[in-house]
């Protein structure tokens, strides 16, 4: 086994034993980077030279407490002090924060080296990665094809062996649907259990950061470090949380999972279906209740999506005038003319779409037969939810409807792209965490469950995938990238 | 006002609350700092950050609730307004829209001797914009350039009845808001430093109809005097318009200084749409009864308490009540005063004339004045003892608003005590009726007025110094021998 091959925890271990130094894992790693990252694109920014200084460093001090020593990557709407934050668009290309994202921060502060910053679809609208100003990330199963977005660079990053884990950002399943199109964990925590400061927003109502990982245990490990209060941000709940790594249990008799009939229609793939179903065979096996239920306005959750989503996306991007940061159009004559020319140049056709959605759906005569309706149908979705977990202990369903398709196959119409979010939207309306999984292939392709539970109880989900991880070996069959290896 | 018709006139006052640090971010919020140097990424709309609400704001915002008899909500939330300007960073500013933190109160004005409440609607909390900077005029600048102090800064916007029907009460209205804010100590209400603002709206209708015209918005109103001017020319222009069958149509004016006229800025169909939305960001606000309870029982004396209590107390006028009420500063003053000189409307006379005409004179406030009660009680004292007269008083108080100086001070250094001798001023007025007897002869062919001239005459020979009324009373005893 090559470094770069190794998760989160084993780096850990070797880091301890001090059987290799930060510097060895951080120089395979960027060697891993080198060979591969033409085909798969993950990365906006790499800094090398900043990474192999902090692993020295981190050497010197002997220091391997926690993640110390140890390389990630970070959505590059994250916000990092001194290194550029573009989002992915043209609009923020020159961009470079004095500030840190508060993830980014108690990261730093707990020693990680961090590696450089991830494509992803512009201001994380879309589920392709295709929607990337600068060019699309590849699927490292299967180079033809999207790693699925919007964090794809995170999950091609994690699944490419380039970063043992990355953060990303779920609005409506962007972390969620590219780990099960890339065969890794993602997890979308509760709305509320990580700060969004410094996080460039989308949708504030529904975004939140989450991990990227190889497996459970370093997603159980990094979400230690990531959740809690912020006061810098008021929709974080100050609400204890468990040290996460005492999920990991394999002892999951009596759980009680739910999976409900609507995630099984609706155009999901029957191959999907039946690996899905086969996981709650083996959950089953291992002792679980399983029963079917009802989400009844599950077919809602989609419109109501795309209209909270692109009203708050509209509001949101408004502050990407030219005038603080960012690009600026220098021909304008006036100033409306310099907010639409630097608008026009800066972002892309579906920020677009969506910009003029939400504006539409807020304009004046129309809030209340759209906004304030998709409002109504997010608590009833809510209320679904609540009336299922009053009675199980999880709700386990496919992550997605198809696997990873291929790149320009879904560009002429945006709607089918949009059905891709169709099983994780609601997850997000209702504001509770889920986590995909990886729990078998579709035709070679990985296909991910989707684990959800009640608010802040990230600990059922932590335990109830940890335990199919272990029964399954699914997680450990890694894709061949097509790039043959030196040594 | 043309005969027939009514002006019907309600006022949106925003007030700055006085905090240390703005609404949503820790940034300072003292007038006056070199451009941008009160900013941060919060305030200046930089990716990622987020609004948090600075407690001080809504505790501030309640007390101003309280004081104006308005009803504060147990549950209210923060909405975005969505437009674009270059001075409003995030490019929406963070307001409430259907749910503000106040709603329906009033105040009571002096309305020519009678008392009149006006309805207050609702008071919002919101925060302030930062401000653009040009090169002369707006129109010909070749640049324009964003100060973002003001930026995050925050305002309760107070939203009246229509309930004004001339322009002294849209006056009285903003004073009497004024005092009560600064009473409740919210805020500073310093309208040239553009920490009380004031639209106005502005309609017409013949007397006895009960809908209300078309309105206007007027919009820079900047002091006292424009706020008046501006409704007096308003009101007359809609008049002539519908005289002339003009249509008034709803839209936004600005008022012209230089012209002192309105003018259009945009009409109705021009209004923005500003896709109000709750703030994602900002989660609802939820106001304990006991909170509101101990705010309540914080409050200070307000301004119709103390008017209350200084024409109970002191006998004054309603009148000289309201404008020694007019800051909780200019009542402390008079409170000091009168502990120390009992003649509680010779206080006052002189708070209103001199000590108003000098601070005036000067655009001061009266914190800012170097003359404090104490001084102004011992001059008063002068005054009685006699050894100054009330004229020589006049010239004593600018020395002392001057200087700072005491008056006994100034007197001993002026040389201005009193003449009060009966023997120099008979001697003084024996000398000039002597002099001259022609004057005599008129004032015995019945020309009371050349007493006048006696007076005068002695004035100038004691530099001004001599007793009037004994003066007075000295000259008629010796005029009296002459008959």
């Amino acid at each position: 086994m090559e470094l770069y091959q190794l998760s989160l925890h084993e780096l850990q271990d070797i880091l301890k034993k001090q059987d290799s130094s930060s510097e060895e894992i951080v120089l395979s790693i960027l060697k891993r980077i080198k060979l591969v990252e033409d085909n798969v694109k993950a990365f906006v920014t790499l800094d090398e030279e900043l990474a192999i200084e902090k692993a020295r460093k981190c050497d010197q001090e002997k220091d391997y407490t926690g993640i110390s020593g140890i390389p990630y990557a970070l959505k590059d709407l994250i916000c990092t002090r001194g290194m550029r934050t573009t989002c992915s668009s043209h609009m923020m290309e020159n961009f470079v924060p004095t500030y840190d994202a508060t993830v980014a921060a108690k990261l730093k502060e707990a020693k990680g080296i961090l590696l450089g910053k991830l494509n992803m679809d512009e201001f994380a609208m879309g589920s392709s990665t295709e929607n990337s100003a600068f060019y699309p990330t590849r699927n490292p199963w299967d180079l033809e094809r999207v790693p699925g977005g919007s964090s794809g660079g995170s999950a091609a990053a994690v699944a490419a062996d380039e970063a043992p884990f990355a953060l990303g950002t779920d609005t409506g399943g962007s972390i969620r649907q590219p780990a099960s199109y890339c065969g890794i964990v993602g997890l979308k925590p509760t709305y509320g259990r990580v700060s969004r400061s410094g996080v460039v927003a989308f949708a504030s109502s529904l975004d939140q950061v989450g991990v990227l990982s190889k497996n459970v245990r370093d997603c159980a490990i990094i979400l230690n470090i990531i959740a809690g209060h912020d006061p810098l941000d008021s929709t974080s709940v100050n609400v204890d949380f468990p040290d996460y790594t005492e999920s990991l249990s394999t002892d999951i008799k009596g759980l009680k999972i739910a999976y409900p009939q609507e995630y099984f229609q609706q155009g999901v793939d029957e191959e999907i279906k039946e690996v899905v179903k086969k996981a709650l065979l083996k959950y089953e096996e291992m002792g679980a209740v399983v029963e079917e239920v009802s989400l009844p306005h599950s077919e809602y959750a989609l419109a109501a999506y795309f209209l909270v989503s692109t009203a708050e996306a509209s509001a949101n991007l408004a502050r990407f005038d030219g005038v603080r940061y960012g690009i600026r159009d220098l021909e304008a004559e006036n100033v409306v003319e310099m907010f639409s020319n630097t608008r026009a140049a800066g972002f892309g056709d579906e920020v677009k779409r969506r910009i003029m959605l939400g504006t539409y759906a807020l304009s004046s005569g129309y809030y209340d037969a759209y906004y304030l309706k998709a409002l109504k149908v997010r608590r009833l979705i809510s209320n679904d939810f609540e009336k299922i977990f009053k009675d199980f202990d999880i709700i386990v369903s496919p992550t997605t409807p198809t696997t990873a398709f291929k790149l320009g196959e879904q560009n002429d119409n945006p709607l089918t792209l949009y059905m891709n979010d169709i099983l994780t939207v609601p997850i997000n309306l209702a504001g509770l965490p889920g986590m995909s999984v990886p729990c078998g292939f579709a035709a070679g392709l990985p296909v991910g469950m989707q684990i959800i539970a009640r608010p802040f109880d990230e600990a059922a989900i932590i335990r109830a995938a940890y335990a199919y991880e272990q029964y399954t070996d699914h997680h450990t069959v890694k894709p061949l990238l097509g790039v043959k290896e030196n040594g | 006002m043309a005969k027939g018709y009514e002006t019907v006139i309600g006022l949106e006052v925003h007030v700055e609350l006085k905090t240390e640090s703005k609404i949503f971010c820790s940034c300072s919020t003292v007038f006056g700092a070199e451009p941008n140097t009160q900013v941060c990424p919060i305030c200046s709309g930089f990716p990622g950050m987020l609004p948090v609400l600075n407690a001080r704001v809504v505790e501030l915002a309640i007390k101003a609730g309280l004081a104006l008899n308005c009803e504060i909500a147990d549950y209210c939330k923060f909405d975005r307004k969505n437009y674009f300007y270059p001075d409003l960073p995030k490019a929406y500013q963070i307001s409430q829209y259907d749910l503000p933190i106040c709603k329906r109160g009033c105040l009571e004005i002096d309305a020519d001797g009678q008392k009149k409440t006006i309805g207050i609607t609702r008071a919002h909390i919101e925060e302030d914009a930062g401000k653009l900077v040009h090169q002369g005029d707006i129109t010909s600048s070749p640049f324009s350039l964003v100060d973002l102090n003001r930026s995050g800064v925050p305002l309760l916007e107070i939203v009246s009845e229509p309930d004004m029907r001339t322009a002294q009460e849209a006056r009285t209205y903003v004073e009497k808001l004024r005092s009560i804010l600064l009473f409740a100590g919210v805020s500073d209400c310093r309208m040239q430093e553009g920490s009380l603002r004031c639209d106005a709206n502005v309609s017409v209708r013949p007397v006895g109809q009960k809908e209300l015209g078309t309105r206007a918005e007027i919009k820079n109103l900047n002091s006292f005097r424009s706020l008046e001017k501006a409704i007096e020319y308003e009101a007359k222009r809609q008049i002539f318009d519908i005289e002339d069958g003009v249509e008034i149509i709803q839209e936004t004016r600005t008022w012209d200084e230089e012209k002192q006229t309105t003018r259009s800025m945009r009409s109705k169909e021009e209004a923005h749409d500003y896709r109000y939305f709750p703030d994602p960001d900002l989660p609802p606000l939820k106001i304990g009864k006991d909170w509101i309870e101990t705010l309540r029982g914080s409050l200070p004396e307000l301004p119709d308490q103390a008017q209350e209590r200084l024409i109970r107390d002191f006998n004054l006028p309603l009148y000289d009540a309201v404008i020694i009420t007019s800051s909780p500063e200019y009542l402390a003053f008079f409170d000091e005063c009168v502990k120390l000189y009992s003649d509680a409307k010779v206080v006052s006379n002189w708070m209103m004339g001199e000590l108003n005409k000098v601070l005036n004179q000067n655009n001061m406030e009266i914190s800012d004045c170097k003359i404090r009660p104490n001084a102004l009680a011992r001059m008063l004292e002068l005054i009685d003892e006699g050894t100054i007269s009330g004229k020589m008083a006049k010239t004593v108080f600018e020395e002392m608003f001057a200087s700072g100086k005491e008056a006994d001070l100034i007197i001993k250094e002026k040389g201005l005590v009193q003449i009060s001798d009966e023997e120099t001023l008979k001697k003084l007025i024996n000398d000039i009726v002597v002099q001259n007897p022609k004057v005599v002869e008129d004032y015995k062919n019945g020309k009371k007025k050349a007493a006048g001239f006696f007076v005068g005459q002695v004035m100038k020979a004691t530099k001004g110094q001599a007793n009037p009324a004994l003066l007075n009373s000295l000259l008629e005893e010796r005029l009296q021998k002459e008959l």
